[in-house]
């Protein structure tokens, strides 16, 4: 055992020693990864950090946080019924937006890319402006709006469908289906720009290999040669759609209301802030942010290795 | 004599449509154009109904029934959002300039920045490279809301509070542009770099010459959405004094003035969305503009 154990510190002391002087070759790589690196583990590492710690105390943000241990986790998964009922929606969202407006944002691109130019700037505009343009969903509370006077439901009964105005934003059966419509409407962007800007980068030349090779019609080409061509943005996209997906929470919060009816439309993040801005209980929205955190990771583990696949 | 006229090859004719590639059919080619049409509608019909509200007089905005278009389309809204904002104790160019002002030196730096950053990470091999862009990744993910007073507390300390670089610096560091700039320096052949080596150029001269230049795809698109957010980031939190708040805050306040401020509350959603959508038209041609000429390719 012992002889084993001084085995492996020599390898990890060989290991160092080789990592010392690799580093030692590369200094200018550090010099570049430098500023970025600093400003990155002062801004991001270090609040996530003293976050997830703050995971495992009472914090009300006035006095000094107590160590509880995992008193926060407990309570959230047994006691918080509200939690639950967020996480539940939660799933409901980003299951359905989620793979919708990835799959449906790289089909825009991949259309988009072979018509005219002229057309495809058109396109990309129309597709990219939602959001890009801040909080324009706003408009659909008016769009949605319960009473008579909103657009939907004057043009319904306008036609005769329904008789009396439908309350789309305060009834539970009808808010979640509208949160998604307007989320996947304002997420088609940040993945369908890098996708449009990936595309440009696939190299001709392979297709007209895979034209000798016999590659007979465009999905194939998309299967064989452009996904695998373009994965390092399909990577890109996914990490920004599990990111909007499970952290839903402004849409829903100005269209259904905060709270919304019954907590039908309440998600992780909206249960987040009321805690950490409403109840002033830092440690138990911080406990919150920590499993939202990890369900993205093992999300995100997932997917990479989906994407691994693409194109064998 | 005839036999001649049969063996003449049939003059070559020009087809009607052009077909850009082969593997493509013409019923495909349609269905794709409907479905394509059909999808663009109803991106942009929202968009649509918020010019056309804010373009609406007051009355016409609470008729009934409602209809979708302005009937006697006026500027009035525009106008009358320029009255109150000029009443405001903090003149209207200031905010605009606190605005530009943060979001310019913000999209500057964070590109620079996070441009060096990622090419070291794309294209060399060192020790803590790798884990460091998974820590990246890994951090994209946890929730702003709850960093909010770690990060408070870091600024505070750096006596940044309320100033314009509390927003500025944290926009340095955003992990997304990162990630983008990393992804898409990939794509660069190493065979490029070392043949600028061998040519004598340095590390720097390797950046900014070559690398660059073949990404600009990549960080218009950073520029885009780095403009986007801090264009709309109200900043409430980290600036106090009045007189360096941003627009979208002071228009925001506009916009939450009840029922008389209707009119001004659709302008407010019109231009805070014009500018980023501007920004956006003015440079997406040089995002689709093609990388083949650009000395790319193997």
């Amino acid at each position: 055992m012992k002889e084993y154990f001084q085995k492996y510190l020599m390898l990890r002391k060989h290991n160092f020693q080789v990592a010392v002087k690799k580093a030692k070759q590369r200094k200018m790589c550090y010099v570049f990864l430098a500023p970025y690196a600093i400003l990155f583990t002062t801004f991001i590492i270090l609040p996530v950090i003293t976050s997830i710690y703050y995971g495992f105390t009472y914090y009300n943000i006035l006095e000094p946080a107590r160590f509880i241990g995992l008193q926060n986790y407990i309570s959230l998964i047994l006691e918080d019924d509200i939690f639950l009922q967020g996480v539940k929606n939660t799933f409901m969202i980003a299951v359905i937006t989620g793979p919708i407006g990835y799959i449906g944002s790289f089909l825009f691109a991949w259309l988009i890319n072979e018509l005219p130019r002229w057309v495809r700037t058109i396109a990309v505009i129309i597709f990219y402006a939602p959001s890009i343009a801040g909080n324009v969903y706003v408009i659909f509370s008016q769009l949605f709006r319960g009473d008579a006077y909103g657009h939907i439901n004057a043009f319904l009964m306008d036609i005769g469908i329904i008789d009396t105005p439908i309350l789309w934003l305060v009834n539970p059966d009808w808010m979640l289906p509208i949160c998604m419509v307007v989320i996947l409407w304002t997420s088609l962007g940040a993945g369908f720009l890098s996708f449009v800007a990936g595309l440009q980068g696939v190299d001709q030349a392979q297709y007209e290999a895979g034209y000798m090779d016999g590659i007979r019609n465009r999905w194939q080409e998309l299967w064989y040669i452009t996904l695998p061509g373009m994965r390092p943005m399909l990577m890109f996209g996914a990490v920004m759609s599990i990111t909007q997906s499970f952290g839903v929470c402004d849409v829903t919060m100005t269209l259904c209301g905060y709270p919304s009816t019954d907590y039908a439309a309440r998600t992780i993040v909206t249960h987040l802030y009321d805690y950490g801005f409403s109840r002033f209980e830092m440690g138990y929205a911080s406990a919150i942010a920590t499993i939202l955190f990890l369900m993205m990771i093992l999300c995100n583990k997932a997917i990479q290795s989906l994407l691994r696949r693409v194109g064998t | 004599m005839s036999k001649k006229k049969q063996k003449e090859p049939k003059p070559y004719k020009k087809k009607l449509i052009k077909r850009r590639k082969p593997n493509r059919s013409i019923a495909g080619d349609i269905g794709l154009y409907l479905f394509l049409a059909l999808v663009a509608v109803a991106m942009g019909f929202p968009l649509v109904f918020a010019v056309s509200n804010a373009l609406k007089p007051l009355d016409e905005l609470f008729m009934f029934p409602p209809k979708f278009l302005a009937q006697n389309p006026t500027g009035d809204n525009f106008s009358d959002l320029f009255v109150t904002m000029g009443k405001s104790f903090v003149t209207f160019p200031r905010y605009v300039f606190n605005t530009v002002f943060i979001t310019a030196v913000g999209t500057a730096g964070h590109l620079i920045i996070a441009s060096m950053g990622a090419f070291v990470l794309a294209k060399y091999e060192f020790p803590g490279g790798k884990t460091f862009f998974k820590l990246v990744t890994v951090a994209m993910m946890f929730s702003g809301y709850v960093t909010t007073i770690p990060t408070y507390v870091i600024l505070n300390n750096l006596n940044l509070i309320d100033t314009y670089w509390a927003v500025i610096i944290p926009a340095f560091a955003a992990p997304m542009g990162f990630f983008l700039m990393k992804q898409f320096m990939e794509g660069i052949p190493m065979a490029l770099i070392e043949a600028a080596k061998i040519d004598g150029a340095s590390e720097w001269r390797v950046f900014s010459g070559i690398i660059m230049p073949n990404v600009k795809p990549a960080w218009l698109t950073l520029i885009i959405f780095s403009v986007q957010r801090l264009w709309n980031d109200s900043a409430g939190t980290l600036i106090y004094s009045e007189e360096k708040k941003t627009l979208v805050h002071a228009l925001r306040q506009v916009q939450g003035g009840g029922i008389a401020r209707q009119g001004q509350a659709a302008a407010v959603t019109v231009v805070t969305m014009v500018v980023p959508i501007a920004i956006f038209i003015m440079s997406q041609s040089q995002i689709l503009e093609t990388m083949a000429s650009s000395g790319l390719k193997d």
